[in-house]
Parts: C-alpha cells; sequence; structure tokens
C-alpha cells in the first residue's frame, strides 16, 4: 500500500500511526467545561454560599434580636424563648395551619435556588455571547480549526453546554443549597424546642422543590434556546463589541417598531413585539422567564399536590406557540452561527 | 486503511489551477497554479502581503476563494472535514489556548484525533520543562510552540502545514524546531509546506522551494536544480562590462572594489572565466528576483 517513490530516499518511513477511536462530543464538552469551569461550577457555588451565608446571618441577628427584647430566658420545665417555644406551637396547630406552614417552608426553601439561578443566567449569557468571540481574539480558532473536528460539531457542543450542561450544574448546586438552607434552619428551630423532622423536612418539600428544579431542565433549554441563538450568532458575526450589537439589535429594532407602531400590521400592539422577541432573545436564558407564557390557573385549580401543580402550571409553557416560534426561530441561528464560523477569516 | 490508490499515487498532494481571491480593494491570489508533490518539504517565499497566508488558508479550506483546487484529492471548500483526518496545521505561533494544560491539551487531541499518538507526544515533551499541569498562559513563547510542535508531530498527516511557525523566537528554539521537524516527523509519506521569512534557516531542509510575488506563483524549482539555473559570480572591477553584457539579474557591490553578480540561465563555462562562480543563497536568489516589490 505504501508505494515507494524514488524521490524521497533519505527519509525513511516512520511507523504509522494505527488510527484509533474518538470520543468528540464528549472532549467538546470536557473541553468546554474546562475552558468555563469558574462560570459553570464555580460561580453558582458562590452564589448559593453567600446567600447562604446571608440566611445565617439573618438567623443569628433574629435570634440576639429576640433574647435582647425577652431579656431573659424563662425555664419552666422547658426552654421556651420568650413564648417562642416551637413545639407548643406545632403541637397546636390544626391539619390546615401545618399545612400553610409547609407551604411557607417550602418556599423559603426554594428561595434558597434562587442566587444560583440568577447567577445561571448571567453564566450562559456571557458565555454564549464570548464564546466563538474569544476564540477568534485570541486566534485560538486557528488551534482548534487544525483539528478533525467539524464547525458543526463544535457550534452543538457549546450549545448543548449552554442549555443542558450548565443549567444541570447549576440547579443541582441549587438543590445542595436548599438542603443546606434546611440544615441551617433545622439547627435554628432544634435551639427553640421544635421538631425540624415534622416542621422542615416533611417529604413534600425538599425533594418536591428538587423534582420542580429538575423538571425545569428540560423547560429552560427549549425557553432558552432563541436566546442561546442569538448570542451565539452575535458572537459568531461582530468583529468587536459582540455585547453591543447582542443589547443594540434588539432594542434599536424595538424602538423602531414602537416609533412606527409596526405591529399595527398583525394586530398587536408594540409591546407584544417587546415583550416576546426583545426580551425573549435577552432574558431567555434566566430560568423561569417563562412565567409569561404560562397558565398560572392550574396553581389553584389542579387537582394535584401542591408541587405537582407546580409542574403542572410550569408545563404549560410547553402549550405555548412562543416556545415553539422561539425555538425554531433559536436552531435558525444557530445555523447560522455554524456558517459563520466555517467561513470566518480571522483577519 | 483507506489510503486511497489515486492520493497515494498520482504523487500530488495540493494541486492548484487559476486560484483568485479578492481582498476589499487588493488581489490575493491571482490565477495562482501549483503542484505539490508528497514527501516534499517546500518552502512557500514571498514578501509581506504575497500571498502567502492567502494560499495556504485556501488549501486549508479556512477562506472562500475561486478556481480549482484539490488537497489529497479533496476539495478543502467542501470536504474540510474529512480532509482535516489527514491535514493539520500550524498557523501562527502561540495560537494554543491560554487556558488549556499540557495534560488537557493531550486528552483532547487524543479523544478527537483517530491518529494522534499521545505516547508520541509524551516522548516529545520529556525532558522539557512542560509539566502536566502547566497552563498556556504560563508558559514563554518558545514553550508554547514547543507543547504545539509536539502535538503536531504526534499526529500522522499527510500534508502539514507550518505559517511562520518560528515568529518571534530565538534561534534555540527556532533550531531545535526544524531539527525536530525534520528528525523526528518528516518522511517519504508526509508532505510538509512551510513559510517564513528566515530563509536561511529552512534552505538546507528544503526539498522544493516555491517563490511567490503578487499572488502568483513566479518561481517552483526543486532545490537541486536551482543551482543548474542560477549562478552567483565573484568579480573583480575589470571584468565588470563583460559581464554586464551577458545580463545579471542582480548585482551588488562588496568592499575592496569586488562585485557579485547573480546569472539566471547563463552558460557556466563562460561566467567561469569571468571569475568564481557558486550556486547563489535562497535569500540572495529571492532578494534578486523579488526587487521593486514594495517600489
Amino acid at each position: 500500500m505504501n508505494a515507494t517513490f524514488e524521490a524521497a530516499e533519505r527519509a525513511p518511513v516512520k511507523a504509522a500511526t494505527p488510527p484509533h477511536t474518538t470520543h468528540k462530543l464528549k472532549l467538546l464538552l470536557k473541553r468546554e467545561f474546562w475552558e468555563h469551569k469558574g462560570g459553570f461550577f464555580w460561580a453558582p457555588i458562590w452564589a448559593g454560599g453567600i446567600s447562604l451565608l446571608l440566611t445565617l446571618m439573618g438567623l443569628i441577628l433574629g435570634e440576639v434580636a429576640l433574647r435582647n427584647s425577652s431579656g431573659k430566658i424563662q425555664v419552666d420545665g422547658h426552654f421556651s424563648v420568650n413564648g417562642l417555644d416551637l413545639s407548643t406551637i406545632t403541637s397546636h396547630m390544626s391539619p390546615a395551619d401545618a399545612e400553610q406552614l409547609a407551604g411557607a417552608v417550602s418556599m423559603s426553601t426554594a428561595s434558597a435556588m434562587f442566587w444560583p439561578m440568577l447567577v445561571l443566567g448571567f453564566v450562559v449569557f456571557f458565555y454564549c455571547l464570548g464564546t466563538l468571540f474569544d476564540e477568534r481574539k485570541d486566534r485560538s480558532v486557528l488551534f482548534w480549526k487544525s483539528l478533525p473536528v467539524s464547525d458543526r460539531d463544535t457550534v452543538l457542543a457549546k450549545v448543548l453546554s449552554a442549555l443542558v450542561v450548565a443549567p444541570t450544574i447549576a440547579m443541582v448546586i441549587g438543590i445542595a443549597c436548599m438542603l443546606a438552607f434546611l440544615l441551617l434552619l433545622s439547627v435554628f428551630v432544634l435551639i427553640h424546642h421544635g421538631n425540624p423532622l415534622t416542621l422542615l423536612w416533611s417529604p413534600s418539600n425538599l425533594l418536591a422543590n428538587a423534582g420542580v428544579v429538575l423538571a425545569a431542565i428540560p423547560l429552560y433549554a427549549l425557553w432558552a434556546l432563541p436566546s442561546v441563538g442569538w448570542l451565539l450568532l452575535c458572537s459568531a458575526w461582530s468583529r468587536s463589541k459582540p455585547f453591543l450589537w447582542a443589547i443594540m439589535i434588539p432594542v434599536f429594532a424595538g424602538v423602531f417598531v414602537t416609533w412606527f407602531n409596526l405591529m399595527h400590521v398583525f394586530n398587536l400592539g408594540s409591546s407584544w413585539f417587546w415583550k416576546n422577541v426583545v426580551a425573549h432573545l435577552l432574558g431567555g436564558v434566566f430560568p423561569g422567564t417563562w412565567f409569561i407564557v404560562t397558565n398560572t390557573d392550574a396553581l389553584t385549580s389542579s387537582d394535584f399536590p401542591k408541587h405537582l401543580a407546580v409542574v403542572q402550571s410550569m408545563y404549560t409553557a410547553f402549550a405555548a406557540p412562543q416556545l415553539w416560534v422561539g425555538a425554531v426561530a433559536g436552531i435558525a441561528m444557530i445555523i447560522a452561527a455554524i456558517r459563520l464560523r466555517r467561513w470566518r477569516d480571522d483577519n | 486503511m483507506g489510503a486511497k490508490v489515486n492520493t497515494m499515487t498520482t504523487a500530488s498532494v495540493v494541486s492548484a489551477r487559476g486560484l483568485r481571491k479578492a481582498y476589499k480593494n487588493k488581489l490575493a491570489l491571482d490565477g495562482t497554479n501549483f503542484d505539490i508533490p508528497a514527501g516534499r518539504i517546500i518552502g512557500l517565499i514571498g514578501p509581506n502581503g504575497a500571498g502567502k497566508t492567502t494560499a495556504l488558508k485556501a488549501v486549508l479550506g479556512l477562506i472562500p476563494f475561486e478556481g480549482e483546487l484539490k488537497v489529497l484529492g479533496k476539495d478543502p471548500r467542501t470536504q474540510r472535514d474529512e480532509l482535516m483526518n489527514d491535514v493539520c496545521f500550524i498557523a501562527d505561533v502561540a495560537v494554543l489556548p491560554r487556558w488549556i494544560t499540557v495534560a488537557q491539551a493531550i486528552e483532547f487531541v487524543a479523544g478527537v484525533h483517530p491518529r494522534f499518538d499521545a505516547g508520541k507526544c509524551q516522548r516529545f515533551l520529556q525532558g522539557t520543562q512542560l509539566k502536566p499541569n502547566l497552563k498556556v498562559r504560563e508558559m514563554s513563547k518558545g514553550m508554547i510552540v514547543q507543547l504545539h510542535l509536539a502535538l503536531v508531530m504526534a499526529i500522522d498527516a499527510k500534508l502539514l502545514v507550518l505559517d511562520e511557525p518560528t515568529l518571534g523566537l530565538d534561534i534555540l528554539y527556532r533550531k531545535q524546531f526544524y531539527q525536530r521537524l525534520l528528525e523526528d516527523y518528516f518522511d517519504e509519506d508526509k508532505t510538509i509546506i512551510i513559510t517564513t521569512h528566515q530563509v536561511e534557516e529552512v534552505e538546507h531542509i528544503l526539498t522544493d522551494v516555491m517563490f511567490i510575488r503578487d499572488g502568483k506563483i513566479s518561481l517552483n524549482a526543486q532545490m537541486d536544480s536551482l543551482g543548474e539555473r542560477y549562478t552567483e559570480v565573484l568579480l573583480n572591477a575589470d571584468k565588470l562590462e563583460a559581464a554586464r553584457a551577458l545580463q545579471p539579474i542582480d548585482e551588488r557591490s562588496l568592499p575592496f572594489g569586488k562585485t557579485v553578480m547573480l546569472f539566471d540561465g547563463a552558460d557556466p563555462a563562460r561566467l567561469r572565466e569571468l571569475g568564481e562562480t557558486r550556486t547563489p543563497g535562497l535569500a540572495d536568489l529571492f532578494v534578486a528576483t523579488m526587487k521593486g516589490t514594495y517600489a
């Protein structure tokens, strides 16, 4: 097979490397994680950690205030701090009250998710905006393109990182934050003679909250698709300042539409454009922004248990045409970004 | 597997016909034609802005262009993804991503390139300061090039393209770079295309040379044949007029009244009568043939 050439006597054939199998997608995802570990992994941890720290400080401040106002701790048979004896409160609670309490605890537990989720939005936003731009700016695109990895696979790995990998990591971290939040509250409850198991750790709480969060991942992936597509497109297209382009184009389009009342043609107000195009393009990467297309009736009217009702209400977004039209637009923009990466010259 | 007979035996690794590429107001490639056979080390040499990098980018499928171009029998515009299994390139110094570590770079290339030999790469890195956890941003420029070269040399590619691979490196790294390329990488199945301005450093390893000027190939020759065509003569002042009658393509004065003239295709016997003759260096040849480029 290796025909000998008379022209190259001076160079002996070196042992050829037999081809081995490759794991391109795995390595591409790994590469995105290596490069963006700070954003994908550490940023939600920091956000969650700081919010827990604030919660802890709040609890301590509350505790101190409580003790100061009571002046002293009464000791009569069992501890009670200025009448705040949680065991007596809970033992006299009606089932309806108990359910209300569980709901309140569940809500505040879910709030421990807030900061990691907000940070996730920013991380995904700037990740998508930077990833195809930075590789051209530092010319490392020339290294990536010297390997047998197609532009399609590269960009799709970035899309997967933004829509699945980053949210899954952030949500798992968020669930861990909820767990830590409950542990903090448990200490507080124990100090006040409550039983954290009945008060806080009812099964409808942590597990159900975690379930709601995990159920949000597919919705997030679809809802953020147009935003991710738009940001990747700006990243692949702009020669400088992708942030400005990404913000200015939709905003100016919105201003234009408002001025000339263009949406009138479709019997829609300008606010429809701002809400469904501008806000979705720029804010879609923030978890929860899908509430504008969800139907919250299910929250009150559903026969399901409460947390399932939350999921049911969240999933009404899947019936919204905005979600699917946006997803299709997102895919189109991703295809455009792949084409741009294929032919974009680095200088 | 899959070493197609036609690409192996027709011997043309790259074949270009009428390449045209216009940037905004400048023609970077203007009807460029060339063929590159297998098992060669070709120097593509030209002044700044002559179209070297554009030609290489066309070969590597990085830019759109007009004309006909086959690389290993494939069109780099439409079949780039398959082509990159057999083609590798170092497009510029220090383009490795700054966040990557040595170990990650090896793991990544091993995972995506079917012909990358991680063991070989690690052998190349033995004895260097490149430790597995070192990040590219902590490396000197020379170390980045060492790593890049080790990665590329561990890939069993048919065509390797090097565009100014040693720009900005000190002479120790530059010598080592070409040494390794020749000793540990090159063989009769591989073809290497190099562009560089440091002509003197590569002329000993080249088998072929191509001069490019204003988007056209102005010289395409085997290194061995240069001596048959071009002759340099060292002349005393009294022979100048006789020599000028033979129409030298270049003439430059040396101290003590001597003059060196460069002849293209003149009769060697006649030249030997005039003065001491020798084969010109690539750099002198380049300067002589590119005269007036920036005028």
